[in-house]
């Protein structure tokens, strides 16, 4: 059986739309590095279960790759790279926002 | 221009309130985003990568300056100061937050503009021709139908829920420039030996997963049947389409699953049932809308100020040689106001340049403004004498780049930067390519090239039909950009053919060079554009110069 890769719960915000992450402590961060690194399986289900029951505050959970880092999870694809930054062709977003 | 009648702006303004209290309701979980998002979806509005956009329908891409103006408020006060010019003759704003929409559709309304049906399987705004009633080559404005076609496809009860979205281009002209081939249903504008006016039908082209050039249905539709004949195709697809499997669902597979000759019968059938059912009311109608086309009041003055400027200013005339399409009237132009200054993202105008075309179209343009799909803006009706003070007030806010229809005049769709569907960036791509291309001074040398970015399959980016197409994917975790050659969206519609395996990220723009240079190296002097010369050479040379080591390596 393949080995489970770490992952975060990730979403966007309901009103804003941005992207939000669930940290361990069940509230919804803009940092990636707040988020509540899931190592193990059937955790990540309880987690996205969680998250999905926030259909108030957020919209489209899902489970990402994900990877310790020293300041807490980084992410692995370009895609969610991207989410916790921002569009490449303008100083806008997150990149702008969370500085 | 078509001004709304009383009847549009009240059923316009009746979905504004109506998706007011679905925002409202959203907003207080009474719906939840299952309930809520095909009727966001139905008013245009999405949710992408990191935040929510709204389309903005821009029926055939025309607009007077009242509405361009109404758009940069928008930018400025709801989003963030800029809207994106989209390659079907739209604009998004990438940033409005969702209860700030209801507002937004209610300034839209304002200026007789909507969301409406830009979104989910429904018939979508209905493009055309942008240099449509200036055209020197038109047979006949196409817009008046396209507005015919707006209105019965608006909340048409039978086709709110088709199988897939579905798309309409008309063009009057015999050169395409609405890439009606590579629409659900393409008409072109035609005479008949008679000399009466009519259309020929195009049926299942389409780009994405599954690029096909359409098929024609019918050589000569009269202008009476369009309404009947469309709704018996769009039935016909109603019924057959398959909703089993979305990658199967346009017409373009329906068209192949079934055959043309069958598919054909049926229309034929069932326009048959319908053609008696429409008694006179949509010509009645077609005739109002008609008047409502009428071309402006020309002015007739002299133009040799123009040709003495042209004369003198090199700058000018190189604009001039670029951006001016020949206007029916011949002491006119029209001018292309490019929205792709090298490095900028294509498509892209700020809340300033709004009010800056706005005020030109008003002053100079008899108020007339146009999105081509290659995301440029239009003045379409331009007196000569007035190009020069045109000219200065563009390049004094980054609007008098000279380089329409040359290499860094680039269809780059929004790509990962924005959209939630992408596997790839695009945006940064054109960027980089036509910066590169100015750093060598080449692109005037070079002449005509197309280039279209698609940053994902469905190929909103048209990289099928670009003389160069760049389609960028998700390669195990990295962008990886495939290419494309000797695409075309004319009258003259083919497929690109794909050149090879693709290139990573920082690879994509040397690729092109290499393209280029092997172009430079092989035509058949200046006068050869790149597309002619992919068409006698074949991909051979271009396969050459892209894979060099090829040849001289084992095949692994």
């Amino acid at each position: 059986m393949a080995r489970f890769t770490p992952k975060v719960v990730t979403a966007n915000a309901l009103i804003e739309g941005d992207v939000v992450y669930l940290t361990a402590d069940d509230r919804w961060s803009r940092r990636h590095e707040e988020a509540e690194l899931i190592e193990d399986e059937a955790h990540g289900q309880l987690r996205l279960l969680h998250a999905m029951g926030q259909g108030n505050l957020v919209v489209g959970a899902y489970l990402a790759d994900a990877k310790a880092g020293p300041n807490g999870p980084e992410p692995t694809h370009f895609r969610e790279v991207f989410r916790t930054r921002g569009p490449s062709n303008y100083f806008l977003g997150k990149q702008a926002e969370l500085i | 221009m078509y001004s709304y009648s009383d009847f549009d702006e009240a059923f316009v303004r009746s979905r504004v309130a109506q998706f007011s209290q679905q925002v409202e309701r959203r907003l207080e979980g009474a719906l939840t985003e299952d309930e809520f998002r095909p009727l966001r979806l139905m008013n245009g509005l999405y949710l992408q990568l990191h935040a929510y956009m709204l389309r903005v329908a821009i029926p055939y891409g025309t607009l007077n300056s009242r509405q361009m103006r109404q758009l940069a408020h928008i930018a400025q006060t709801w989003d963030k100061g800029y809207g994106h010019f989209t390659t079907r003759q739209n604009i998004q704003f990438n940033w409005p937050k969702l209860p700030d929409v209801p507002a937004i559709l209610s300034a839209l309304a304002d200026v007789e503009m909507h969301a409406i049906q830009t979104s989910g399987n429904c018939v979508r705004n209905v493009t055309s021709d942008h240099f449509a009633g200036a055209a020197a080559d038109e047979i006949e404005d196409p817009r008046p139908y396209a507005e015919l076609l707006r209105q019965w496809s608006t909340d048409h009860p039978e086709f709110q829920f088709l199988p897939r979205k579905f798309k309409i281009a008309v063009t009057g002209a015999p050169n395409d420039r609405a890439v009606i081939k590579a629409h659900d249903i393409g008409l072109r504008v035609l005479k008949n030996d008679k000399g009466e006016t009519g259309f020929e039908v195009i049926v299942g082209g389409g780009l994405g997963r599954t690029p096909m050039i359409g098929l024609t249905v019918r050589d000569f539709l009269p202008v009476a049947d369009l309404l009947p004949y469309i709704e018996a195709i769009l039935s016909v697809y109603n019924t057959l389409g398959r909703r089993d499997n979305k990658y199967k669902a346009r017409i373009k597979i329906t068209l192949h699953e079934t055959g043309k000759d069958e598919i054909t019968r049926m229309v034929e059938e069932r326009f048959a049932e319908l053609r008696p059912l429409f008694g006179g009311h949509d010509q009645a109608l077609l005739a109002e809308i008609k008047a409502a086309f009428a071309p402006p009041a020309y002015r007739n003055a002299p133009v040799e100020a123009y040709e003495d400027f042209r004369k003198a200013d090199p700058v000018f005339r190189a604009w001039a040689d670029t951006n001016l399409a020949p206007h029916r009237n011949d002491q006119y132009a029209i001018v292309t106001i490019s929205t792709k200054a090298h490095g900028k993202t294509p498509g892209d105008a700020t809340a300033e340049q709004m009010r800056v075309m706005a005020d030109l179209a008003e002053r100079y343009g008899h108020d007339e403004l146009r999105i081509s799909h290659e995301q440029n803006v239009v003045l379409p009706h331009v007196h000569k004498s007035d190009l020069p003070a045109i000219h200065a007030v563009l390049s004094q806010h980054g609007l008098a780049t000279a380089n329409v229809g040359l290499i860094s005049d680039i269809i780059a769709c929004p790509g990962m930067d924005y959209c939630a569907l992408a596997t790839a960036r695009a945006i940064p791509v054109a960027e980089q390519i036509a910066l590169r291309f100015q750093e060598l001074d080449l692109e005037h040398e070079i002449g005509p090239l197309k280039i279209k970015i698609s940053g994902c399959i469905n190929a909103c980016g048209h990289h099928h039909v670009g003389h160069i197409g760049i389609l960028g994917l998700d390669r195990a975790g990295v962008e990886n950009y495939q290419i494309t050659l000797g695409g075309d969206g004319s009258e003259t519609a083919v497929i690109g053919e794909r050149a090879g395996p693709g290139f990573a990220y920082d690879d994509i723009v040397p690729a092109i060079e290499r393209i280029v240079q092997a172009y430079l190296a092989h035509r058949d002097g200046p006068a050869e554009t790149f597309l002619q010369a992919y068409r006698r050479l074949g991909l051979a040379p271009f396969k050459a110069a892209l894979y060099p080591s090829e040849g001289t390596q084992d095949a692994a």
